[in-house]
């Protein structure tokens, strides 16, 4: 075991361990006595003298007392401790998951994080528990009783013990196989679950193309698999622990011959005998054990690797060595000469506006130009590779984190909810960097985030209303309803920078035209990024970013990029219903404000 | 929530006859092999009895044989008589070991099989079930269901029946002999064992609440773990990781504590069954040695009856780890079995009616939707037929009620009321697959594969070429930017897609559709809602001729995508309201003449 952070963990209880041990000697200490007591009264028996037995029973019984006290010390202080590691092993985990930045995500598949939360924090608990609390217990028994062997007969101990070289034959050689199959295994099973993970997460997908017939095939594919490696393991595994018994089983022999011998010849008292078959029982369990313990050793430090891994990646996003803290963010945002890569593949390139206090920036472009990108940088999504994001004239790195995001609210391009009740989902808007537990309740500002996001009407149409449980990512709301439900989320933040990606594209233009109207009275005091591939959503914006293939293309306010016959013109161009050119005669339209006949271009 | 937290809840008996009789009839294609495992079991059981008898006779007749009253035979036969007696051992070890290695070998064998039929049949079942039913249960569930839930029947198959059939053996073998030998010294072993059955049933009564507080609390801190890794962004971007974190230690701790009050359990019952294993043999010593003195016995016996008393309760110190097993294994198979049970509500019917070819005609009659049984309707009495290769777009308020029309048509859910007709068909006399293979859709959740963008497109269809796949990327503009991708065509997504950005994935979702190269009918539910207007242009002039003759149903709330519809359904609040052309829904001044004016009104300002 090379983990460092295991042993720190280990050492963290370290008392208890030390009193576990001293009981653990204790215990042994006791089993190794009572066989002399048994040898005594077999002895007293063989020769008549069945007057002591009484005493000897007794002191049997006591050595039992004693040891079995201290057996129960010995589990429950390591085992206990065991858990208590456990827990505070996967607390860390969670804790240090929690500063890895979005990019880690995207590289991690979720069922791996959360394979090593199980499956490995269990393997590292177990290794902690029963692994650390056998591995000393053995040793001291083997030592022991073969110690106490050796002062009854060296000779027919030592007779006995030729047949260890086989047990450590044995491991060597099956035990490297099994390791290697035994990964296979798991790596297999790995294997199944992201299959399964996979085909019950897209099964909308599989059900819409017809692909059950396919996914069985694929799925069935998988399972053969398992059973295959676990038939291979199972071959050398189960040749495991019966030869042990085996090996075990030709020592006995031989005490029952030579030693048997010996007795006939007067070397040995029969009570020493049966002594010594106890002793060699008692050697039994230990040498089974210790093919059982090598493997928790081995599973466990191959966790805790899995494990290290994961904790051994520093955030790149990270709080600076001396954080300045926001105290009251005006909100003014610049980008300076930004340019972001991901793995080398540049996906802005020098990327330079401001946007003053209060007002209101516009980002369009086509598919995959770099919009969110963009925005991503103000929270610290991501972080430029070179240039600066200034927020009140400071760069977003010098800041600490949290009083940084705490003064920014972005609504992902993607929603993602909760499985919980609407009103919390919208709740989690509200800063929780302050009170770990029990933020202000908020329920009449969840009400008022909900009306402004256009979401009340529809939740009022809910049985449960505000305590609607959603389902998983919010799979039971509509498009829109659930990109609401983000929307009312920032807004309860009340934030003084608000991010908006293409927030409102699963909503109708009427909708949209009330959110909007809502928003403004917000939107007037704050700093805003607005992205949308409606023109009906950026025309009002103070000034408007084109971004095309991660450049600036154009920029200015609605009238000139119209006017000037780049990218976004076009666009608006596009946008446009020229269906109404058929439509002339829609006779109360004409009453509403007058459609222009063509693009206003003229 | 709640239903979550029930879900996860188990019964948590031990022992439960019903699930027992429903696991067996897994095992009872393999029964021979079972039959040979218990067989070759026997004998194993036998080969690891004989040992303390073989010291028995060996000590009687040749060892100690004035002890036991018998006549002396010689040193020099001794000697011999001993070695006899170790030859014999070696050959029943032998086989002891032989007949353990074929036991466990067949064993695993069974269990193996029955793990993946039982997979298989579960994997099936869960194609089979409603979406209704996907909406309801955290995917994690269910994998863990064919995963983990499996394994645990496993050891129950491989080493629990076997072990318990063993040790039963065992026990029964022992204590035999130890009748057989001296019953007296038998019966003096045994006086502990009143206290033995007492302790282990305040055992397992204790054990099944701890374990079901495990299993329960373990659930819900996996599901909450699952959970806030897939949101972690939103955490981070609302600085919510410390409200979290604290939701997490709870969680943690409330398992820790019941982790601990097992561990007490546990503690305490292995060296409780050592002291009296211990105590019986202190008393068997006691009574059985006076017997000896009094010649009442022999001192074989003696020695071999301790030696079986101890062997007797290594079993019943095991006891705790078997019934471990045997818990964990009862508690998945409730689980797997809920699974199974669980009733497909959108059945294919038994005799599915043939769906006539190519022609593409849909029809809604009074169709009343409701996703839950509460009269919450998302859909009330919605009526309107789509002629062969006519184009017709939904468009509505958001919530209007639209996805689920699409929901409908394609039969993921059935309607509570009212009729879906394709081709003059009622969906639900037809096979879901027939007709979904008919109808390509594009999800208004994009949902990509972990895999590359080639096979996100192909989907399972291998008759597809290369070619194919190329060109439906390029109708939606998507060749461009795939070529770009490091490895293009071959290149790996993440999961979800991560790595694209949203429009991306939108297009590679609506490439799928189009390579799947739909029969009758092409269905977009907000297809582009987040591709630029250009692309979405580019996208339209294409499909208007890949298209021709087809039927198609486009949902979206960008105006500019719908507006060259032969028709046009506007949805308020789950009723169809407003139907007809572009020009004449102007006309009408409706509900969709006011969505058309918002996004008009940019226009008439900007160029006024
Ligand atoms: N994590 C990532 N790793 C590698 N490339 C990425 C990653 N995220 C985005 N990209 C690439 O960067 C480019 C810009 O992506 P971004 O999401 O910023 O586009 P966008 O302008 O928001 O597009 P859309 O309008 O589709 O939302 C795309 O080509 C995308 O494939
Ligand atoms: N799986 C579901 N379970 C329960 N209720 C649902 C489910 N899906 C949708 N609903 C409810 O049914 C109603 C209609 O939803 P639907 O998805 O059809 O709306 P929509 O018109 O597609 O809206 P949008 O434009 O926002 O996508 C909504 O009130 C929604 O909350
Ligand atoms: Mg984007
Ligand atoms: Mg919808």
């Amino acid at each position: 075991m090379h983990s460092r952070r295991f042993w720190q963990y280990v050492r963290r209880h370290g008392r208890a361990y030390l009193i576990g041990y001293a009981a653990s000697a204790v215990a042994v200490a006791m089993a190794q006595l009572s066989p002399w007591a048994l040898r005594a009264a077999v002895d007293a028996i063989q020769h008549g003298a069945g007057g002591r037995l009484g005493m000897f029973a007794g002191i049997l019984a006591a050595l039992a007392l004693a040891e079995a006290a201290a057996t129960y010390v010995m589990r429950i202080r390591i085992l206990s401790v065991a858990y208590r590691i456990e827990s505070d092993l996967r607390h860390d985990y969670f804790a240090h998951l929690q500063r890895m930045p979005l990019r880690f995500y995207q590289r991690m598949s979720v069922g791996d994080l959360m394979a090593r939360a199980v499956n490995d924090i269990r393997a590292v608990q177990r290794l902690a528990g029963v692994g650390l609390m056998r591995s000393v217990q053995t040793t001291i028994m083997i030592v022991a009783s073969i110690a106490a062997m050796l002062t009854l007969h060296a000779g027919l101990t030592l007779l006995m013990l030729t047949v260890m070289p086989l047990i450590t034959l044995l491991y060597l050689g099956l035990g490297r196989e099994i390791h290697r199959r035994f990964d296979r295994v798991q790596a297999q099973f790995a294997s199944l679950s992201t299959r399964a993970q996979e085909n019950l997460s897209g099964i909308r997908v599989v059900k819409a193309f017809a692909q059950e017939p396919a996914e069985q095939a694929r799925f069935a594919e998988e399972v053969d698999a398992v059973v295959g490696v676990n038939m291979r393991l199972a071959r050398v595994q189960g040749a495991l622990w019966p030869a042990i018994g085996l090996i075990f089983g030709l020592a006995s022999v031989v005490l029952l011959w030579q030693g048997g011998d010996l007795v006939i010849r007067g070397g040995l008292t029969l009570g020493q005998m049966v002594q010594f078959s106890y002793y060699l029982a008692r050697l039994t369990f230990p040498m089974v054990a210790l093919g059982w313990i090598t493997n928790l050793w081995q599973q466990g430090s191959a966790s805790m690797q899995r494990l290290d891994e994961i904790f051994s990646v520093t955030p790149e996003i990270r709080d600076p060595e001396h954080p300045a803290a926001l105290a009251t963010p005006r909100g003014a945002l610049e980008f300076k000469n930004v340019t972001v890569a991901f793995d080398g593949a540049r996906v802005l390139r020098d990327v330079s506006f401001a946007v003053p206090p209060g007002r209101t920036v516009a980002i369009v472009g086509p598919t995959g130009a770099g919009k969110s990108t963009l925005v991503g940088l103000v929270p610290r999504l991501y972080d430029p590779v070179q240039g600066q994001v200034l927020v009140d004239g400071r760069d977003v790195r010098s800041l600490s984190l949290v009083s940084l995001r705490r003064a920014v609210a972005l609504v992902p391009q993607e929603t993602f909810l909760f499985s919980d009740t609407l009103a919390e989902n919208v709740r989690l808007g509200l800063d929780g960097s302050e009170e770990p537990a029990g933020a202000p309740d908020g329920g009449a500002a969840v009400t008022r985030a909900a009306a402004v996001a256009q979401l009340a009407g529809d939740i009022e149409r809910f049985p449960l209303r505000y305590e609607t449980v959603v389902g998983e990512r919010g799979v039971t709301l509509s498009g829109g309803q659930r990109q609401r439900t983000a929307l009312a989320r920032a807004v309860i933040r009340d934030p003084r920078i608000l991010i908006l990606d293409d927030a409102l594209s699963s909503v109708d233009t009427d909708t949209e035209r009330r959110i909007l109207a809502e928003l403004r009275g917000i939107m007037a005091t704050r700093t805003c990024l607005v992205i949308s591939h409606r023109i009906s959503a950026v025309r009002d914006a103070d000034w408007i970013v084109v971004l095309r293939d991660g450049r600036i293309a154009e920029q200015g306010t609605h009238e000139t990029l119209v006017g000037a016959d780049g990218l976004y013109a076009a666009l608006y161009e596009q946008q446009l219903l020229r269906d109404e050119l058929d439509a002339p005669d829609a006779g109360p339209i004409t009453t509403e404000p007058r459609p222009p006949s063509r693009a206003p271009r003229a | 929530m709640n239903a979550m937290i029930d879900e996860d809840q188990i019964i948590g008996r031990a022992y439960d006859a019903r699930l027992m009789r429903r696991l067996l009839r897994y095992v009872r294609p393999y029964r021979r092999v079972v039959a040979a495992a218990i067989g070759v079991l026997l004998i194993a059981s036998a080969a690891d009895l004989v040992g303390p008898l073989l010291y028995r006779v060996a000590i009687d007749r040749y060892i100690a044989p004035h002890a036991a009253g018998a006549r002396a035979l010689g040193p020099a036969s001794d000697a011999r008589g001993l070695a006899g007696v170790a030859a014999l051992y070696v050959a029943i070890l032998g086989a002891g070991f032989a007949a353990r290695w074929l036991q466990s070998n067949l064993m695993q064998y069974v269990g193996q099989r029955v793990m993946a039929d039982l997979r298989m049949e579960m994997f099936g079942h869960l194609q089979t079930l409603s979406l209704g039913f996907f909406s309801r249960t955290p995917v994690g569930r269910l994998v863990t269901r064919l995963t983990n839930d499996v394994d645990a029947l496993n050891e129950l198959i491989t080493s629990g029946v076997v072990a318990i059939f063993g040790d039963v053996a065992t026990l029964v073998g022992i204590t035999a002999i130890m009748l057989w030998m001296n019953w007296r010294l038998a019966l003096a072993a045994f006086v502990v064992l009143p206290a033995v059955f007492a302790v282990t049933e305040r055992f397992r009564r204790r054990a099944r609440g701890a374990y079901r507080a495990v299993r329960t609390r373990l659930a819900r801190l996996n599901a909450f773990l699952n959970e806030h890794l897939m949101g972690m962004t939103v955490t981070q971007l609302f600085t919510q990781e410390r409200r979290s974190r604290a939701r997490f230690d709870e969680l943690n701790a409330s398992l820790l504590d019941a982790n601990l009050s097992s561990t007490r359990n546990f503690s305490q019952f292995y060296p409780i069954i050592q002291l009296l294993g211990a105590i019986g043999v202190a008393v068997l010593l006691w009574y059985g040695g006076g017997q000896v003195v009094r010649a009442a016995a022999t001192l074989g016996v003696l020695v071999a009856t301790v030696q079986y008393a101890e062997r007797f309760f290594d079993p019943l110190r095991d006891l705790s780890d078997k019934f471990n097993i045997l818990q964990a294994a009862m508690a998945s198979s409730e689980r797997i079995f809920r699974v199974l049970d669980e009733p497909v509500t959108v059945e294919d019917p038994p005799a599915p009616a043939p769906l006539p070819h190519g022609r593409g005609r849909l029809e809604f009659r009074d169709v009343w939707f409701a996703y839950d049984d509460d009269e919450a309707w998302a859909l009330r009495g919605v009526t309107f037929a789509i002629q062969p290769g006519e184009s017709v777009a939904i468009v509505g308020h958001t919530g209007a009620g639209k996805t689920s029309i699409l929901n409908l048509l394609t039969r993921f859910y059935d309607p509570q009321r009212g009729q879906v007709l394709v081709d003059g068909v009622d969906v639900r006399r037809v096979a879901q697959r027939e007709l979904r293979r008919r109808i390509g859709l594009v999800l208004q959740d994009v949902f990509l594969f972990a895999g590359t963008v080639d096979s996100n497109i192909r989907l399972g269809n291998a008759d597809l070429s290369t070619e194919d796949i190329r060109r439906a990327a390029e109708r939606v503009g998507a060749h461009r930017f795939i070529e770009a991708l490091p490895g293009g065509y071959g290149a790996v997504l993440q999961e979800r897609g991560a790595g694209l950005s949203v429009g991306q994935k939108q297009l590679i979702a609506f490439a799928r559709a189009l390579a799947a190269d739909p029969e009758i009918l092409l269905v977009l539910d907000e297809a582009t809602s987040s591709v630029d207007t250009e692309t979405e242009t580019l996208i339209r002039r294409a499909m208007a001729t890949a298209l021709r003759g087809r039927t198609s149903i486009t949902i979206a709330h960008r105006l500019s995508t719908i507006q060259h519809a032969d028709r046009i359904l506007v949805l308020h609040h789950g009723r169809l309201v407003e139907e007809g052309r572009h020009a004449d829904l102007l006309r009408r001044n409706g509900i969709y003449a006011k969505l058309y004016r918002l996004q008009f009104e940019v226009e008439a300002r900007s160029a006024g």
